[in-house]
C-alpha cells in the first residue's frame, strides 16, 4: 500500500435547495487504500462519493486527484469508476457488452476487449454468462456484472455506493469477502459507502464516520471502535454504554459521585466528559463486590453470549456475558480501568448510550433498508 | 375468469365493428356488383400503383420529418423538471383539442396563392411562392397533424430511462454524444417504432389532408378509395379491393418496424 495521497477534498461545502449537505469537509485518501464512508442516511456520504465521481461540483472547496484540481472535470474524463446503488446496468446490452462498454468507448482493439472482458467475468465468477441478458440475472449476479464493468476500465479508484444494500445477508457476507479480495488482488483504491457499521469494520483500512455533513472521526476500524471521539461515533459503531462523568485528574474519572481509575489522560482538571464502556468489557460479579450494583431487567440470547439490561439507580446498562443471570436478580458489575474510554463533551452528549428504551426490534427499525441521499 | 368477463363488452364490440366489417371488405373485394366471385377488382389494382406509391412516399417523408422534429423535442421534454414536463406535454397536445378539419383549413388559408404567407411576402417585396396543391403542402399537413403522435410515445419511453444508467455510461468514459448513441438512442427505439406506426399508418391512408392541401393533382390512395364510395366513380368492389391492398401494405410495413424493435430488445449488440 502506497503512502502517497491520491484524492484530497479540501474545505468542501455542498448544498441542495438551500439545505447544506456537506460542511467544510476535509478528507485525504491514499493510493491503494480501502476507505469506507460510514454514517446514517442523509449524512452526506453519497454526496461525498458523487463529488469524487464528478457527478457533482462543490459550492466551495477543491477536489484534488493526484495533486491536480479536478472540480470541473466531467465524470467521463476521470480515472474513477463507480458501482451504483442499484447497479445501473445497461438493459439493452447483454452481460458481455455491459462489461465491454468502457473499452468500446475507448475504441480498444477487438481482441483485447474479448480477452479483458472474459478475464473480468472470470474475476467475478461469471464465466460463461456473457451472452445472457442482464435482466435474467439475480441481484447478486447483476452486482458482479457491475463490478466487472467498472473494473474492466482499469480505474485508479473504484467508488462503491452501498453496493451490497440490496443483497440478502448471506450473499452480502460473501460479497464483502470477495470485494476485499479483489481490492487486494488489484491494489487499487476503493471508496466504499455504507450505513452498515459491521461491513465498514470488517472491510476497511480506514473508516470515515460521518453525520450531518460533518466528518466525526477518521481512523482504522480498531481506532474507531476502541477510541471513539464522541458519543455519536461510540453509539453508531457497536453497542456502548455512555455515562456522564467528570475527569478529576489524569487517570481518575468520577461517575455519579464515585471515582474510578482509568487509563485516559490529557483532560482539564474537573472537565465534564462522556464515559464509554463497551458491553463486553463489563464483568458480572456477586452483588456488592463490583463497582456498581444493579438489577437485571431484561435478557436476550444472542448465540455467542447473552445480552442483559441492568438497571443501576435508574440508568440502564447493557452488558454482554456468556453467563446468564435471571431477570430480577441483583448483581455486581466490575469494570477494569482500561475498559473506560473517556471522550470530550460534544453536541451528541446525553443523546446516546442509555438502554432504558432499548429493544431489539427498535434497533432493527433504526436500520434504514434503503438509503437515498 | 373475471378478466375474461370484463373483456366481453369489447369482444362483442370488436366482433360487430371490426371483424364483420373486415369480412365485408374482403367480400366486396372479391365480388362484382352482382355478387359473383371475381378476381377483376384485385387485377385492376395495377392501375393505381402510382397513386399507392405516391401515398407511401409522402407518408414516409412525413414520418421521417416527424422523427427529425419530434425526437429532439421528446428528449428535451423528458429531461425537463417534472412540472415543466406536464406543461410542455399539454402544449404539445393543445392543437389536438382543435378540430382536425379546422386545423387543415387554417393551413389552406396560409398556403393559398393569395393566402397569408404570400400576402406577407408581397408586403416585403419578395416574389410569391406557389405552395398550395403541391406534394410539399400535403407533407406539411401530415407532419403538422400527426407530430404529437410521434412525440408522445418517444417521450413516454424516454422518461423511463433511468438517470443512473446515463450516469453509468458517463462514468465509463462516454461523452455526451456517446451516451446518446450508445444508451439513449437504443433505449428509445421502442418509442420510435410506435411513433412511426402511429404516424405512418394514418398518413398513408389520409384523404382529407391531400384533398385540402394537395388538390386534384396530388391525389392519394385515400382520396381514390373515398371517390369509389361517395364520389364520382362509385365502385364499392374496387374500393374494397384497394382498401384491402392498402391494409396489407401497412401490415407489412408494421411487421418490418416490429422486427427492428425486437432486434433492439434482444440482440444486445450496438445498433449503430
Amino acid at each position: 500500500m502506497g503512502n502517497d495521497c491520491l484524492i484530497e477534498l479540501k474545505n468542501i461545502d455542498v448544498s441542495f435547495d438551500g439545505e447544506q449537505i456537506l460542511h467544510d469537509l476535509n478528507l485525504t485518501i491514499r493510493d491503494g487504500e480501502f476507505v469506507t464512508l460510514l454514517g446514517p442516511s442523509g449524512c452526506g456520504k453519497t454526496t461525498t462519493l458523487r463529488l469524487i465521481g464528478g457527478f457533482l461540483q462543490p459550492d466551495r472547496g477543491d477536489v484534488l486527484f493526484a495533486g491536480k484540481r479536478v472540480n470541473e472535470i466531467p465524470p467521463h474524463k476521470r480515472q474513477v469508476n463507480t458501482i451504483f446503488q442499484k447497479y445501473a446496468l445497461f438493459p439493452h446490452l447483454n452481460v458481455f457488452e455491459n462489461v465491454a462498454f468502457g473499452m468500446r468507448i475507448k475504441k480498444k482493439p477487438k481482441a483485447e476487449i474479448q480477452k479483458k472482458t472474459e478475464e473480468m467475468l472470470e474475476l467475478v465468477n461469471l464465466k460463461g454468462f456473457g451472452k445472457r441478458s442482464v435482466n435474467s440475472l439475480s441481484g447478486g449476479q447483476q452486482q458482479r456484472v457491475a463490478i466487472a464493468r467498472a473494473l474492466a476500465n482499469e480505474p485508479r479508484v473504484l467508488l462503491l455506493d452501498e453496493p451490497l444494500g440490496a443483497l440478502d445477508l448471506k450473499l452480502r457476507k460473501d460479497m464483502q469477502v470477495e470485494l476485499k479480495k479483489i481490492q487486494q488482488q488489484l491494489g487499487i483504491t476503493f471508496i466504499f459507502v455504507t450505513h452498515d457499521q459491521e461491513e465498514a469494520l470488517s472491510m476497511s483500512d480506514t473508516v470515515v464516520v460521518m453525520d450531518k455533513g460533518i466528518i466525526q472521526q477518521i481512523g482504522s476500524p480498531e481506532d474507531i471502535y476502541n477510541e471513539p471521539k464522541n458519543a455519536f461515533v461510540a453509539d453508531f459503531i457497536g453497542e456502548s454504554n455512555i455515562v456522564d462523568g467528570v475527569m478529576r485528574q489524569d487517570r481518575l474519572v468520577e461517575i455519579s459521585g464515585v471515582q474510578y481509575p482509568c487509563v485516559d489522560s490529557g483532560f482539564a482538571k474537573d472537565e465534564p466528559v462522556d464515559v464509554v464502556v463497551r458491553p463486553e468489557d463489563i464483568d458480572v460479579v456477586t452483588a456488592g463486590t463490583g463497582f456498581l450494583t444493579g438489577v437485571v431487567t431484561g435478557i436476550t440470547f444472542k448465540g455467542v453470549h447473552y445480552e442483559m439490561i441492568v438497571d443501576v439507580d435508574g440508568f440502564k446498562w447493557m452488558i454482554q456475558s456468556t453467563d446468564m443471570e435471571p431477570v430480577g436478580k441483583t448483581i455486581g458489575l466490575h469494570i477494569e480501568p482500561d475498559a473506560f474510554h473517556i471522550m470530550k463533551r460534544s453536541e451528541y452528549s446525553g443523546k446516546f448510550g442509555d438502554y432504558s428504551t432499548f429493544s431489539d426490534e427498535m434497533d432493527e427499525d433504526q436500520q434504514p433498508d434503503e438509503v437515498i441521499n | 375468469m373475471k378478466a375474461k368477463k370484463a373483456a366481453l363488452p369489447y369482444l362483442v364490440w370488436m366482433l360487430l365493428f371490426t371483424v364483420v366489417p373486415l369480412g365485408l371488405v374482403a367480400y366486396f373485394a372479391f365480388t362484382d356488383d352482382t355478387g359473383r366471385f371475381t378476381w377483376n377488382n384485385i387485377l385492376r389494382i395495377g392501375e393505381f400503383i402510382p397513386t399507392l406509391w405516391e401515398s407511401i412516399k409522402l407518408g414516409g417523408i412525413a414520418t421521417v420529418f416527424c422523427i427529425l422534429l419530434g425526437y429532439p423535442m421528446a428528449y428535451i421534454v423528458s429531461r425537463s423538471k417534472a412540472h415543466v414536463q406536464q406543461t410542455m406535454v399539454m402544449i404539445l397536445m393543445l392543437p389536438m383539442w382543435m378540430n382536425f378539419l379546422l386545423r387543415t383549413y387554417a393551413w389552406m388559408t396560409l398556403l393559398e396563392d393569395t393566402g397569408l404567407i404570400n400576402s406577407l411576402l408581397q408586403l416585403l417585396g419578395l416574389p410569391a411562392a406557389h405552395m398550395i396543391n403541391t406534394p410539399g403542402a400535403v407533407v406539411l399537413g401530415m407532419v403538422y397533424n400527426f407530430l404529437p403522435f410521434m412525440i408522445l410515445p418517444i417521450y413516454s419511453v424516454m422518461v423511463k430511462i433511468d438517470v443512473r444508467v446515463v450516469e453509468a455510461a458517463q462514468d465509463l468514459g462516454a461523452n455526451a454524444l456517446q451516451v446518446f448513441r450508445r444508451v439513449i438512442l437504443p433505449l428509445s427505439i421502442p418509442g420510435i417504432c410506435s411513433g412511426v406506426t402511429m404516424v405512418f399508418v394514418p398518413a398513408v391512408s389520409t384523404f382529407v389532408i391531400s384533398k385540402m392541401l394537395g388538390g386534384s393533382l396530388n391525389m392519394l390512395i385515400g382520396d381514390v378509395i373515398e371517390m369509389m364510395f361517395v364520389g364520382s366513380s362509385l365502385n364499392f368492389n374496387l374500393g374494397a379491393a384497394l382498401s384491402l391492398v392498402l391494409m396489407i401494405l401497412i401490415l407489412i410495413c408494421m411487421a418490418v418496424m416490429n422486427h427492428f424493435d425486437d432486434d433492439a430488445d434482444a440482440s444486445g449488440g450496438i445498433l449503430l
